[in-house]
């Protein structure tokens, strides 16, 4: 049941309605049943990972919560009996060694699910590419598996829970049906965004009462998803496709124009899928946390990966990044490199290590192939740049005053736009070497000169369509320069009255009808970040 | 506290950390700041701060971090 699909839609309105018909006691169960139903009809069969995940990352939390629980009684018990520090040391490190065995066999269970699922034939590609090295004709077979839809997005969820219960942030939840609602709830099942227990459950498990202006609010979300799903991201979709789908034709500045032309469908496709569940879990009186802060917008590189795709961002900052970086033996490793390396150089060791893992985890986490270990690893080597050459900088600014310069701050976003976009293209293209040459043709094939062509109009979509997408991309960017201040709705709340609002809803809701590329004879697409 | 405050300013020196309130929150301290000051913590003070106090209430001051370090070195 695809989001762009009838049958979402009339899904979503029938559960709202109930949602808002049932009694208090039955909301969430409702929500939990829904949630289950919708990943039904992605296949039956991926019902038992998710119901597996949960139970083992159930069973793991509510283990830990009772070993904290007792191991503090006992440790309030031994202040009265006056024991020695030491032992009431010893019983607490005891107690904390347990918990953390249990949280690693948690985890590592449901790290497996995933690497097993997603990561096996990638794996096999790669000995069997190995094998070819060496002259040597086995080869294995390719097992059928198919990644279960949003596994990627439950799995780092139910894994987060885990640890944020070791870390003492939050209880274990005892309710099994309320945790399974927790690790499925279906508006950011698909393609997140990766919620926090502490952040989602009050208000997952509180029953909402009806609020006309929540669950007008909630839609107006919505329907700005659907118009940068539809009448961006998949408008635009059969040009790309063509520019990548045969690179011998399309060389110089035609990657440019793949380029930018999938920079933009990405943003769209992933902003208005998350636009859409935001919007689904306003309806119903849940807040989820924003996955987007206007990334385009950033100064450099690092910025931009603290405002694109945020929860997951935070998710390998939280779990993957500081775990390594204050490690014990990143701890010591830092000791040695400073005594060894210098000062400046050795403190750069364990960060820089440490955001080595997490880029590697990064691309890897985005897709089992070469491109996405690539891709995560240009990331990397792009922030590593930029933080060497930050005293360059320093001294840059020292000499000119660029603070409030438009046009440096102009140049700062063109950066940005054009770097992370040229990144970018290790998704289009089918492997690592025709990625760097179709890349290097852009300066290698100067064709600018044919761009006038007519070649445009034959890459599977009309003038008419690039008219609609420039309105469309101009209509998004004067959104986003009006969100700098804060909440569009908010604004629109406070400043037009409603008839004036629903008339603006109404009529994006016709340019949808009219200009969206959806219906029957056309393809409508998966979004690009269900398949992480 | 006044080795803490020295070891901060080594990081930023122009940063008033008698008064500065959201060194987290208002991105002054990012996270390869963080990393260095806890290598340092670690160094100077005989402390782990392991990734569990790795939450921006903890590093918003030299106030929060100074508490931390103490309640750290009293479990020890």
């Amino acid at each position: 049941m695809l989001f762009t699909s009838y049958e979402f839609i009339g899904f979503v309105v029938l559960l709202v309605a109930l949602y808002y018909v049932l009694p208090k006691k039955l909301k969430w169960p409702l929500l939990l049943l829904g949630s289950y139903v919708f990943y039904y009809f992605a296949g039956w069969k991926f019902l038992f990972y998710i119901f597996g995940v949960t139970g083992i990352t159930y069973v793991a939390g509510l283990l830990i919560s009772a070993n904290k629980t007792r191991s503090d009684l006992q440790l309030k018990a031994m202040k009265g009996q006056d024991l020695p520090k030491d032992e009431r040391k010893r019983f607490k490190e005891a107690n904390r060694t347990k918990r953390r065995r249990i949280m690693a066999v948690g985890i590592t269970i449901a790290l497996l699910v995933l690497a097993v699922v997603k990561y096996t034939n990638f794996t096999i590609h790669n000995i069997n590419s190995l094998l070819t090295v060496f002259h040597i004709s086995k080869q294995l077979n390719f097992l059928n598996i198919a990644l279960p839809m949003g596994i990627s997005f439950y799995t780092f969820q139910a894994v987060g829970y885990v640890i944020d219960v070791y870390r003492d942030r939050h209880e274990a939840q005892r309710n099994f049906f309320k945790y399974a609602l927790f690790v499925s709830f279906f508006p950011q099942l698909v393609q997140g965004p990766i919620s926090r227990y502490g952040d989602l459950s009050k208000e997952l498990f509180t029953p909402h009462p009806f609020s006309g202006r929540v669950v007008g609010r909630g839609l107006e979300r919505v329907i700005w998803g659907y118009f940068k799903k539809l009448v961006i991201a998949d408008r635009i979709l059969p040009a790309v496709n063509t520019l990548i789908g045969t690179p011998e034709q399309f060389k110089g500045m035609y990657v440019f124009a793949a380029m930018m032309f999938y920079a933009l469908e990405l943003y769209a496709d992933f902003t208005g899928g998350i636009d859409i569940t935001i919007g689904i879990a306003e309806m119903l009186g849940i807040p989820v946390k924003e996955n987007f802060e206007r990334p385009f917008f950033s100064k450099n590189i690092a910025e931009y990966w603290r405002r694109w795709h945020i929860t997951m961002g935070t998710w390998f900052t939280d779990y993957i990044f500081y775990p390594i970086s204050v490690s014990s033996p990143m701890l010591k490793l830092s000791k040695w490199s400073r005594a060894h390396l210098g000062e400046k150089a050795g403190k750069r060791v364990p960060v820089y290590l440490a955001s080595f893992v997490v880029w590697f985890t990064t691309g890897i986490w985005h897709g089992a192939s070469w491109n996405f270990i690539v891709w995560g690893l240009g990331n990397f080597v792009v922030i590593m740049i930029s933080q060497e050459l930050e005293p360059l900088y320093r001294k840059f600014h020292k000499k000119f005053d660029t603070s409030g310069s438009t046009t440096y701050k102009t140049f700062q976003v063109g950066r940005t736009v054009l770097l992370m976009s040229a990144l970018r293209l290790f998704d289009c293209y089918r492997d690592v070497p025709l990625t760097f040459k179709m890349f290097g043709t852009m300066f290698t094939t100067w064709n600018w000169g044919s761009i006038g062509d007519g070649i445009f109009l034959q890459l599977g979509i009309s003038r008419a369509d690039y008219v609609i997408l420039a309105l469309g991309t101009l209509l998004l960017i004067v959104v986003s320069m009006i969100a700098r201040s804060g909440s569009v709705r908010d604004k629109m709340e406070k400043r037009l009255p409603m008839p004036v609002r629903f008339g603006v809803f109404a009529l994006l809701v016709i340019v949808i009808l009219i200009f969206g590329a959806y219906g029957k004879g056309y393809d409508a697409s998966q979004f690009i970040y269900n398949q992480f | 506290m006044d080795e803490l405050i020295s070891i901060l300013k080594e990081i930023h020196p122009d940063v008033d950390y008698s008064t500065a309130t959201n060194l987290v929150d208002g991105k002054i301290l990012d996270s390869f700041d963080i990393i260095s000051l806890v290598a340092e913590i670690a160094d100077t003070f005989d402390v782990v701060i392991s990734a569990e106090y790795m939450i921006p209430e903890n590093f918003n001051s030299a106030e929060a971090l100074w508490n931390l370090i103490r309640k750290l070195q009293d479990d020890d």
